[in-house]
Protein backbone atom coordinates (compact mmCIF):
# COMPACT_ATOMS: atom_id res chain seq x y z
CA UNK A 1 0.00 0.00 0.00
CA UNK A 2 2.99 2.23 1.13
CA UNK A 3 5.12 1.33 -1.58
CA UNK A 4 1.73 2.39 -4.66
CA UNK A 5 0.74 5.60 -3.39
CA UNK A 6 4.68 6.55 -3.31
CA UNK A 7 4.91 5.35 -6.98
CA UNK A 8 1.83 7.52 -7.50
CA UNK A 9 3.45 10.82 -5.50
CA UNK A 10 6.57 9.78 -7.50
CA UNK A 11 4.94 9.45 -11.34
CA UNK A 12 2.74 12.50 -10.63
CA UNK A 13 6.07 14.77 -9.75
CA UNK A 14 7.86 13.60 -12.87
CA UNK A 15 4.61 14.37 -15.17
CA UNK A 16 4.75 17.90 -13.47
CA UNK A 17 7.87 18.92 -14.07
CA UNK A 18 8.85 17.18 -17.12
CA UNK A 19 5.15 18.36 -18.46
CA UNK A 20 4.74 16.22 -21.54
CA UNK A 21 1.98 14.01 -21.74
CA UNK A 22 2.94 11.17 -24.09
CA UNK A 23 3.14 7.61 -24.08
CA UNK A 24 6.86 7.16 -23.98
CA UNK A 25 6.96 10.08 -21.41
CA UNK A 26 4.84 7.98 -19.10
CA UNK A 27 6.94 4.99 -19.74
CA UNK A 28 9.88 6.96 -18.47
CA UNK A 29 8.60 8.30 -15.31
CA UNK A 30 7.33 4.93 -14.37
CA UNK A 31 10.65 3.43 -14.91
CA UNK A 32 12.12 6.36 -12.54
CA UNK A 33 9.41 6.37 -10.38
CA UNK A 34 9.47 2.42 -9.99
CA UNK A 35 13.44 2.75 -9.01
CA UNK A 36 12.84 5.59 -6.73
CA UNK A 37 10.34 3.24 -4.58
CA UNK A 38 12.35 0.64 -4.75
CA UNK A 39 15.11 2.36 -3.09
CA UNK A 40 12.85 4.61 -0.91
CA UNK A 41 9.72 3.83 0.02
CA UNK A 42 10.64 1.80 3.34
CA UNK A 43 11.66 5.51 4.74
CA UNK A 44 7.91 6.65 3.73
CA UNK A 45 5.38 7.25 7.02
CA UNK A 46 3.33 4.57 8.27
CA UNK A 47 -0.83 4.63 7.70
CA UNK A 48 -1.16 5.68 4.71
CA UNK A 49 -4.46 4.48 4.75
CA UNK A 50 -5.16 7.91 6.47
CA UNK A 51 -4.12 9.28 2.79
CA UNK A 52 -7.61 8.85 1.95
CA UNK A 53 -9.98 11.18 4.25
CA UNK A 54 -11.58 14.11 3.07
CA UNK A 55 -11.75 15.86 6.95
CA UNK A 56 -7.53 15.40 7.30
CA UNK A 57 -7.85 17.64 3.37
CA UNK A 58 -9.94 20.09 4.88
CA UNK A 59 -7.84 20.37 7.92
CA UNK A 60 -5.00 20.23 5.87
CA UNK A 61 -5.89 23.50 4.03
CA UNK A 62 -6.87 25.39 6.75
CA UNK A 63 -3.58 24.51 8.53
CA UNK A 64 -1.36 25.95 5.16
CA UNK A 65 -3.82 29.14 5.73
CA UNK A 66 -2.36 29.89 9.10
CA UNK A 67 0.92 28.51 8.16
CA UNK A 68 1.35 30.83 5.63
CA UNK A 69 -0.13 33.53 7.80
CA UNK A 70 2.23 33.12 10.48
CA UNK A 71 5.17 32.76 7.96
CA UNK A 72 4.20 36.49 6.63
CA UNK A 73 4.34 37.44 10.74
CA UNK A 74 8.25 36.18 10.98
CA UNK A 75 8.91 38.07 8.18
CA UNK A 76 7.88 41.56 9.19
CA UNK A 77 9.22 40.43 12.85
CA UNK A 78 12.72 39.62 11.89
CA UNK A 79 12.82 42.59 9.88
CA UNK A 80 11.85 44.90 13.06
CA UNK A 81 14.56 43.26 15.11
CA UNK A 82 16.98 43.52 12.36
CA UNK A 83 16.07 47.11 11.02
CA UNK A 84 15.96 48.47 14.67
CA UNK A 85 19.21 50.30 16.11
CA UNK A 86 19.04 49.03 19.38
CA UNK A 87 18.61 45.10 18.08
CA UNK A 88 15.89 43.54 20.89
CA UNK A 89 17.28 40.53 21.14
CA UNK A 90 17.63 38.41 24.25
CA UNK A 91 18.05 34.98 22.74
CA UNK A 92 18.31 31.25 24.35
CA UNK A 93 17.28 27.46 24.11
CA UNK A 94 14.16 26.49 25.80
CA UNK A 95 12.49 22.79 25.81
CA UNK A 96 8.92 22.52 25.37
CA UNK A 97 7.41 19.12 25.21
CA UNK A 98 4.96 17.79 22.72
CA UNK A 99 2.12 14.91 22.92
CA UNK A 100 2.37 14.40 19.25
CA UNK A 101 3.55 10.70 18.44
CA UNK A 102 3.99 9.83 15.54
CA UNK A 103 7.40 10.85 13.42
CA UNK A 104 5.74 12.16 10.59
CA UNK A 105 3.83 14.54 12.83
CA UNK A 106 6.60 15.66 14.55
CA UNK A 107 8.73 16.62 11.81
CA UNK A 108 5.81 18.99 10.70
CA UNK A 109 5.62 20.68 13.87
CA UNK A 110 9.19 20.97 13.90
CA UNK A 111 9.72 22.70 10.81
CA UNK A 112 6.37 24.67 11.03
CA UNK A 113 8.28 25.90 14.52
CA UNK A 114 11.21 27.36 13.04
CA UNK A 115 9.24 29.06 9.90
CA UNK A 116 7.00 30.96 13.03
CA UNK A 117 8.37 34.12 14.60
CA UNK A 118 11.32 34.28 16.36
CA UNK A 119 11.90 30.39 16.90
CA UNK A 120 14.41 27.54 15.20
CA UNK A 121 14.12 23.53 16.26
CA UNK A 122 17.47 22.62 17.62
CA UNK A 123 17.14 18.99 18.52
CA UNK A 124 14.32 16.46 18.98
CA UNK A 125 14.89 13.92 21.99
CA UNK A 126 12.15 11.25 22.58
CA UNK A 127 9.12 14.10 22.69
CA UNK A 128 11.12 16.91 23.76
CA UNK A 129 11.98 19.83 21.62
CA UNK A 130 14.95 22.35 22.13
CA UNK A 131 13.69 25.82 20.51
CA UNK A 132 16.31 28.23 19.85
CA UNK A 133 14.08 31.32 20.53
CA UNK A 134 15.81 34.74 19.85
CA UNK A 135 13.78 37.07 22.11
CA UNK A 136 12.63 34.97 25.32
CA UNK A 137 9.40 36.79 26.45
CA UNK A 138 8.57 34.67 29.66
CA UNK A 139 10.30 32.53 32.08
CA UNK A 140 7.32 30.25 33.29
CA UNK A 141 7.56 27.03 31.11
CA UNK A 142 4.27 26.66 30.74
CA UNK A 143 3.49 29.89 29.01
CA UNK A 144 6.20 29.45 26.82
CA UNK A 145 5.18 26.21 25.56
CA UNK A 146 1.73 27.36 24.69
CA UNK A 147 3.33 30.88 23.11
CA UNK A 148 5.21 28.00 20.59
CA UNK A 149 3.43 25.32 19.84
CA UNK A 150 -0.46 26.01 20.91
CA UNK A 151 -0.80 27.35 17.53
CA UNK A 152 -0.36 24.33 15.16
CA UNK A 153 -0.38 21.73 17.46
CA UNK A 154 -4.13 21.41 17.42
CA UNK A 155 -4.11 21.05 13.50
CA UNK A 156 -1.35 18.55 13.38
CA UNK A 157 -3.22 16.37 15.77
CA UNK A 158 -6.07 16.65 13.26
CA UNK A 159 -4.40 16.13 10.21
CA UNK A 160 -1.96 13.44 11.32
CA UNK A 161 -3.46 11.50 14.51
CA UNK B 1 2.41 44.03 -13.41
CA UNK B 2 0.87 41.71 -10.25
CA UNK B 3 3.66 39.53 -10.65
CA UNK B 4 6.85 41.98 -10.76
CA UNK B 5 4.88 43.51 -7.13
CA UNK B 6 5.29 40.21 -5.88
CA UNK B 7 8.87 40.13 -7.34
CA UNK B 8 9.87 43.59 -5.63
CA UNK B 9 8.36 42.44 -2.37
CA UNK B 10 10.51 38.83 -2.40
CA UNK B 11 13.70 40.52 -2.97
CA UNK B 12 12.59 43.22 0.24
CA UNK B 13 12.29 40.09 2.08
CA UNK B 14 15.60 38.61 0.67
CA UNK B 15 17.41 42.46 1.86
CA UNK B 16 16.28 42.18 5.45
CA UNK B 17 17.22 38.13 5.25
CA UNK B 18 20.85 39.45 3.83
CA UNK B 19 21.05 42.68 6.22
CA UNK B 20 20.75 39.78 9.29
CA UNK B 21 23.05 37.88 7.78
CA UNK B 22 25.62 40.88 8.41
CA UNK B 23 24.01 42.63 11.34
CA UNK B 24 23.31 40.34 13.88
CA UNK B 25 25.78 39.01 16.88
CA UNK B 26 26.49 35.00 16.48
CA UNK B 27 25.56 32.52 14.32
CA UNK B 28 22.46 31.30 15.64
CA UNK B 29 20.65 34.38 15.07
CA UNK B 30 21.96 35.06 11.78
CA UNK B 31 20.53 31.66 10.71
CA UNK B 32 17.46 32.42 11.90
CA UNK B 33 16.94 35.37 10.13
CA UNK B 34 18.44 34.32 7.15
CA UNK B 35 16.88 31.35 6.62
CA UNK B 36 13.15 33.10 7.77
CA UNK B 37 13.98 36.10 5.73
CA UNK B 38 15.35 34.37 2.49
CA UNK B 39 13.31 30.92 2.39
CA UNK B 40 9.86 33.53 1.79
CA UNK B 41 11.64 35.57 -0.26
CA UNK B 42 12.52 33.14 -3.02
CA UNK B 43 8.87 31.43 -2.56
CA UNK B 44 7.39 35.07 -3.50
CA UNK B 45 9.77 35.37 -6.62
CA UNK B 46 8.34 31.92 -7.77
CA UNK B 47 4.88 33.03 -6.78
CA UNK B 48 5.51 35.87 -9.25
CA UNK B 49 6.97 33.46 -11.70
CA UNK B 50 3.74 30.83 -11.57
CA UNK B 51 1.73 34.69 -11.82
CA UNK B 52 3.33 35.74 -14.78
CA UNK B 53 3.38 32.83 -16.74
CA UNK B 54 0.09 31.50 -15.55
CA UNK B 55 -0.30 27.84 -15.60
CA UNK B 56 2.04 27.09 -18.30
CA UNK B 57 5.02 24.49 -18.54
CA UNK B 58 7.10 27.18 -16.21
CA UNK B 59 4.24 28.00 -13.80
CA UNK B 60 4.02 24.17 -13.30
CA UNK B 61 7.98 24.17 -12.77
CA UNK B 62 7.74 27.15 -10.06
CA UNK B 63 4.37 25.54 -8.44
CA UNK B 64 6.80 22.40 -7.56
CA UNK B 65 9.81 24.67 -6.87
CA UNK B 66 7.76 25.90 -3.64
CA UNK B 67 7.22 22.91 -1.38
CA UNK B 68 10.51 21.62 -2.28
CA UNK B 69 12.40 24.63 -1.33
CA UNK B 70 10.69 25.41 1.91
CA UNK B 71 10.78 21.43 3.49
CA UNK B 72 15.01 21.59 2.01
CA UNK B 73 15.39 25.09 3.44
CA UNK B 74 14.09 24.14 6.88
CA UNK B 75 15.82 20.83 7.24
CA UNK B 76 18.84 22.01 6.32
CA UNK B 77 18.48 25.04 9.10
CA UNK B 78 17.36 21.95 12.06
CA UNK B 79 21.26 20.38 10.64
CA UNK B 80 23.31 22.96 10.25
CA UNK B 81 22.25 24.73 13.83
CA UNK B 82 22.60 21.45 15.71
CA UNK B 83 25.69 20.96 13.91
CA UNK B 84 27.04 24.38 14.76
CA UNK B 85 26.26 23.41 18.59
CA UNK B 86 27.81 20.24 18.54
CA UNK B 87 30.94 22.33 16.95
CA UNK B 88 30.86 23.97 20.30
CA UNK B 89 30.37 27.39 19.06
CA UNK B 90 29.47 29.76 22.04
CA UNK B 91 26.51 31.85 22.02
CA UNK B 92 26.46 35.48 22.32
CA UNK B 93 26.60 37.82 25.54
CA UNK B 94 23.24 38.50 25.46
CA UNK B 95 21.83 34.85 25.80
CA UNK B 96 19.78 34.42 28.54
CA UNK B 97 18.73 30.61 28.79
CA UNK B 98 20.59 27.50 27.63
CA UNK B 99 18.86 24.30 28.59
CA UNK B 100 20.21 22.16 25.34
CA UNK B 101 23.58 22.22 27.16
CA UNK B 102 23.43 19.36 29.79
CA UNK B 103 21.34 16.80 27.59
CA UNK B 104 23.55 14.08 26.19
CA UNK B 105 23.74 14.08 22.45
CA UNK C 1 8.87 46.94 -17.63
CA UNK C 2 11.76 45.18 -18.59
CA UNK C 3 14.18 47.76 -17.10
CA UNK C 4 12.67 47.33 -13.93
CA UNK C 5 12.83 43.21 -13.77
CA UNK C 6 16.76 43.86 -14.60
CA UNK C 7 16.84 46.16 -11.84
CA UNK C 8 15.29 43.66 -9.59
CA UNK C 9 18.08 41.28 -11.29
CA UNK C 10 21.22 43.09 -10.24
CA UNK C 11 19.93 43.40 -6.82
CA UNK C 12 19.25 39.74 -6.43
CA UNK C 13 23.24 39.27 -7.51
CA UNK C 14 24.43 42.02 -5.31
CA UNK C 15 22.71 40.38 -2.26
CA UNK C 16 24.86 37.48 -3.00
CA UNK C 17 27.46 39.37 -3.11
CA UNK C 18 27.17 40.31 0.86
CA UNK C 19 26.68 36.55 1.18
CA UNK C 20 30.00 36.41 -0.17
CA UNK C 21 30.95 39.02 2.63
CA UNK C 22 29.91 36.49 4.98
CA UNK C 23 31.57 33.76 3.49
CA UNK C 24 35.03 35.50 3.91
CA UNK C 25 34.53 37.08 6.79
CA UNK C 26 32.90 34.84 9.09
CA UNK C 27 34.65 34.63 11.99
CA UNK C 28 34.21 30.95 12.52
CA UNK C 29 33.42 28.35 10.30
CA UNK C 30 29.85 27.51 11.17
CA UNK C 31 29.45 31.23 10.02
CA UNK C 32 30.86 30.56 6.82
CA UNK C 33 28.77 27.42 6.13
CA UNK C 34 25.22 29.28 6.82
CA UNK C 35 26.22 32.15 4.20
CA UNK C 36 26.93 29.50 1.95
CA UNK C 37 23.44 27.74 2.60
CA UNK C 38 22.02 31.48 2.22
CA UNK C 39 23.85 31.74 -1.15
CA UNK C 40 22.40 28.77 -2.51
CA UNK C 41 19.05 30.06 -2.09
CA UNK C 42 19.59 33.24 -3.46
CA UNK C 43 20.72 31.82 -6.39
CA UNK C 44 17.22 30.06 -7.07
CA UNK C 45 15.46 33.30 -7.00
CA UNK C 46 18.34 34.73 -9.37
CA UNK C 47 17.43 31.67 -11.95
CA UNK C 48 13.70 32.42 -11.64
CA UNK C 49 14.26 36.33 -12.07
CA UNK C 50 15.90 35.03 -15.66
CA UNK C 51 13.49 32.67 -16.50
CA UNK C 52 10.98 35.60 -16.65
CA UNK C 53 12.96 37.77 -18.32
CA UNK C 54 14.48 35.00 -21.03
CA UNK C 55 10.86 33.60 -21.50
CA UNK C 56 12.25 29.81 -21.70
CA UNK C 57 10.79 27.11 -19.09
CA UNK C 58 14.57 25.50 -18.86
CA UNK C 59 16.18 27.42 -16.90
CA UNK C 60 13.65 26.62 -13.53
CA UNK C 61 14.81 23.28 -13.95
CA UNK C 62 18.33 24.75 -13.12
CA UNK C 63 16.61 26.18 -9.85
CA UNK C 64 15.30 22.92 -8.82
CA UNK C 65 18.50 20.61 -9.13
CA UNK C 66 20.20 23.53 -7.98
CA UNK C 67 17.97 23.43 -4.88
CA UNK C 68 18.30 19.74 -4.20
CA UNK C 69 21.97 19.81 -4.60
CA UNK C 70 22.98 22.48 -2.25
CA UNK C 71 20.68 20.78 0.79
CA UNK C 72 23.12 18.02 -0.04
CA UNK C 73 25.71 19.89 0.06
CA UNK C 74 24.21 21.46 3.06
CA UNK C 75 23.86 18.58 5.21
CA UNK C 76 27.09 17.17 4.17
CA UNK C 77 28.80 20.25 6.17
CA UNK C 78 26.43 19.75 8.92
CA UNK C 79 27.16 15.84 9.10
CA UNK C 80 31.29 17.08 9.08
CA UNK C 81 30.36 19.85 12.06
CA UNK C 82 29.10 17.93 14.21
CA UNK C 83 31.63 15.35 13.68
CA UNK C 84 29.67 12.27 12.89
CA UNK C 85 31.31 9.79 10.01
CA UNK C 86 29.23 9.93 6.49
CA UNK C 87 27.53 6.49 6.61
CA UNK C 88 25.82 7.53 10.10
Amino acid sequence: MRYVVFFILGLIFWLAVTFDISAANIVAGSAASLVCTLIFARFYFKGVQKFFHPARWFWGLVYLMVFVWACIKANFDVAFRVLSPAMPIKPGIVKVRTSLKSEFAKMLLANSITMTPGTLTVDIIGDDFYVHWIYIRSANPEVYTSMILGRFEKYIKKIVE
Amino acid sequence: MIALIVISIGILFNLFGCIGLLRLPDVYNRLQAATKCVTLGCCSILAGVLIHFGFTEAGIKALVAVPLLFFSSTVAAHALIRGTYLFGVKMSDKSVKDDYKDVEK
Amino acid sequence: MNTWLEILLYVQIALSGLCLYRIIRGPTIPDRMVAIDIFGILVVGVCAIIAIDTGKSFILDIGIAWIILSFIGTLTLAKYLSGKKLNE
